[in-house]
């Protein structure tokens, strides 16, 4: 049989598998002592769960809290800032991916730079920014990397490919974050806002991709340390269900553990190789500011000085500001991240703040858990 | 003359009147047209509908079609969906200078054998040459005045109960252009659904078949049409997910990159709103176009919630089609 991409996803979005799923949930939840709050890190599995109306087939006792997993929702302004006053320079082109592209900064999104002279492009591929760079040589092309351990290697297996080429005009804004410590960060974090939003994380689901690279093991700490379960899931709705399936049986079962579902491409280790070419290239940052989070120690990554003289943010530092800014006060998108607020909580959700006209970055990204609200509507029960 | 479009060629002068005259006259030549006069003078119609519309798509050639063919698809689809019988077109081209004249031969050529399927002519036309940079290759407009065949076909005749039928598979312009332009290395078939849409609707009509709405799903796709007609009607459309014909390589094309076939662009497909009694004979008659054998009843008009679009997945979930917004872009991970 030739393999097709239908092959690879239509058993996993089956009508009778996703509904005996449901079924399945059902009868295992009636054992739980109490409701169960289940964060989805990722705003993939956010989108999975909004798109195919996944909360709609669950019991009460289930909620789900949309959790900080979204590249574009946590870049904060800073950054995006800087991103700005990149593309405006002269003979620069700045390169980022898909919705980077839309996120408004204090000073305009991308968009607004591209529409007003900018050389702004978004490519499929990392290293479609090779490409660009080689066809303008007299050009400076700058990469504004985003992303968490997914899209990491892509900035890695570029850069190294750069420099094996010999390239000289390609420069990086390196933007790439890590799950666990925004992961324990919430825990952390969540006592002081307890008794406004009456929240608290009892499990999580972890995405897929992101341990196909790094392996489930990142994980590991959330059932020792925290005593929260942890089931790493895939995107596909019978995977969601499955992932929310074994977390209930561990509630019920009086267990706490790390478990994997993706059991198709997901590994305890993950992808070694990508791992030792991210660990060749990248170092942990002190602190990485992330949009309503504030800042997390060791959260994102950095340039290793052996590569200093490609970092955009070193070459660019005389006008790259550094002075924090405030989201807008009326922006709830730090406690949505948090999985203290529901977005339709937010005074400005669908008025103020749309997809076409964001005011958040929760309701620009695609997969912000705003974004997937506004656009399928969680009103529909 | 030159191999290439140059600026001279837009000047107005010698140069402009041959080329006119060259490639387009001689493709195009009809009794109206070969007058050379400033405006054209048409014959009185009984129902005129009048419509207009611009063209420009990178790349110019693309599987299934060109901007020739899809500049007189739009236009006279546009008609197509008021009942209107295309007769007559203008058409004005803006040429990036250094555009191959082969590519201006094969659009023209494309042109005129889509013309000649709608049975439509040229009446007017307009050719301007600008600096290489200033357009991408080609942009062409094109007005068109069709004769309607009949009444009360209109977005404010669609009524509750009213079935909704797609005409075939969705999505299939929109991703094959993505599929060209971003250099998809895909070994399918997938071409785009660009088409003219008068045969359809005058077999529709011959066969006493009154639609109380049309839409051909361009821009925007199945989302923008669905939407703008529960909009205008302060109607709930509820579609049944399973029933919206997709093409596998379409599917492949929006797992790939995040989209959604709803809201990739048609250039070939089109949206009816009708009485349900008439849904088994439309199929039937559909069948006989290419991917016609798609056509599908995918829904019905309700009032449940007034002026959306509402979508049934087949695990008995809902959820609500929205209207597409801002640029299609690739999601990030």
């Amino acid at each position: 049989m030739r393999l097709e991409l239908k092959n690879l996803y239509d058993d996993f979005r089956d009508p009778d598998t996703i509904k005996a799923l449901a079924k399945l949930i059902y009868n295992e939840a009636k054992g739980l002592q109490k409701p169960v709050n289940i964060m989805e890190v990722c705003g993939g599995h956010t989108h999975t769960i909004m798109k195919y109306g996944l909360k709609q087939l669950l019991p009460e006792s289930i909620r789900f809290i949309h959790g900080p997993g979204c590249p574009v929702c946590i870049m904060p302004k800073e950054r995006i800032d800087h991103a700005t006053i990149l593309a405006r320079q002269p003979d620069v082109i700045l390169v980022t991916l898909g919705d980077m592209i839309k996120v408004p900064g204090s000073r305009g999104s991308l968009q607004q730079a591209r529409s007003e002279g900018a050389d702004v492009r978004f490519v499929y591929s990392p290293l479609d920014a090779l490409k660009i760079a080689k066809e303008n040589p007299d050009k400076t092309v700058i990469f504004f990397a985003i992303g968490f351990e997914t899209t990491t290697p892509m900035t890695a297996a570029l850069i190294d490919r750069a420099e094996k080429l010999g390239v000289k005009n390609l420069l990086y804004h390196i933007n790439h974050v890590t799950v666990p410590e925004v992961m324990r960060e919430l825990i952390d974090s969540r006592d002081e806002h307890i008794d406004s939003y009456n929240n608290r994380i009892d499990a999580f689901i972890g995405p897929s991709h992101v341990s196909v690279i790094a392996g489930a093991k990142i994980y590991k700490e959330f059932p020792k340390r925290y005593g929260r379960p942890v089931v790493v899931s895939g995107f596909e709705p019978v995977d969601v269900m499955e992932g929310v399936w074994m977390l209930v049986r561990q509630f019920v079962q009086n267990r706490c553990a790390l478990e994997i579902q993706y059991r198709r491409s997901v590994t305890m280790e993950g992808n070694l190789t990508a791992q030792k070419q991210i660990e060749k290239i990248f170092e942990k940052r002190g602190l990485f500011k992330w949009r309503g989070l504030g800042n997390i120690p060791h959260s994102a990554l950095k340039l290793r000085e052996a590569y200093a003289h490609l970092d955009a943010e070193r070459v660019y530092a005389d006008i790259l500001p550094v002075e924090e800014i405030e989201d807008h006060k009326l922006c709830i998108c730090g406690d949505i991240l948090r999985g203290m607020a529901e977005p339709t909580e937010c005074q400005v959700f669908g008025t103020a703040c749309t997809p076409s006209k964001p005011l958040g970055s929760c309701m620009v990204s695609s997969e912000g858990a705003c974004a997937a609200y506004y656009k399928y509507g969680d009103l529909l029960k | 003359m030159k191999k290439t479009i140059t600026l001279a060629q837009g000047n107005g002068g010698a140069e402009n009147h041959a080329l006119i005259k060259e490639v387009f006259w001689r493709h195009f030549g009809n009794e109206i047209l070969d007058r050379g006069e400033d405006a054209a003078i048409l014959e009185t119609l009984q129902r005129p509908a009048f419509t207009t519309d611009s063209f420009t798509v990178t790349p110019l050639f693309f599987p299934g079609g060109d901007i020739g063919k899809l500049s007189v698809c739009g236009t006279c689809n546009d008609l197509a969906m008021m009942g209107g019988k295309p007769r007559y077109l203008s058409l004005s081209v803006v040429i990036e200078e250094g555009l191959e004249m082969r590519s201006l031969e094969k659009i023209v050529r494309s042109v005129k054998k889509e013309l000649a399927l709608n049975g439509a002519i040229i009446v007017s036309g307009d050719t301007k040459v600008v600096p290489k940079g200033s357009v991408d290759g080609l942009f062409i407009t094109t007005s068109g005045i069709g004769e309607r065949q009949c009444e009360g076909i209109g977005i404010n005749e669609i009524r509750q109960g009213d079935a909704i039928v797609v005409s075939r598979d969705i999505g299939r312009h929109g991703a094959a252009i993505f599929a060209a332009r971003e250099g998809m290395e895909l070994q399918s078939a997938l071409k785009s659904d660009c088409a003219s849409l008068w045969p359809h609707v005058a077999s529709l009509l011959d066969a006493g078949i009154m639609p109380h709405a049309l839409r051909d799903a361009t821009r925007g796709g199945l989302a923008a049409v669905l939407n703008e007609w529960a909009d205008a009607n302060n109607l709930c459309i509820e579609i049944e997910e399973e029933e919206i014909p997709v093409s596998d390589e379409v599917r492949g094309i929006c797992e790939l990159l995040g989209f959604e076939p709803a809201f990739l662009a048609n250039e070939g497909t089109f949206v009816m709103a009708l009485d349900p009694a008439d849904v088994p004979l439309v199929l039937e008659i559909l069948e006989a176009f290419p991917g016609g054998e798609m056509a599908m009843r995918i829904g019905e008009v309700k009032g449940d919630y007034p002026g959306k679009v509402v979508l049934n997945s087949p695990w008995g979930t809902r959820r609500f089609l929205d209207w597409p917004t801002g640029e299609l872009l690739p999601r990030i991970c």
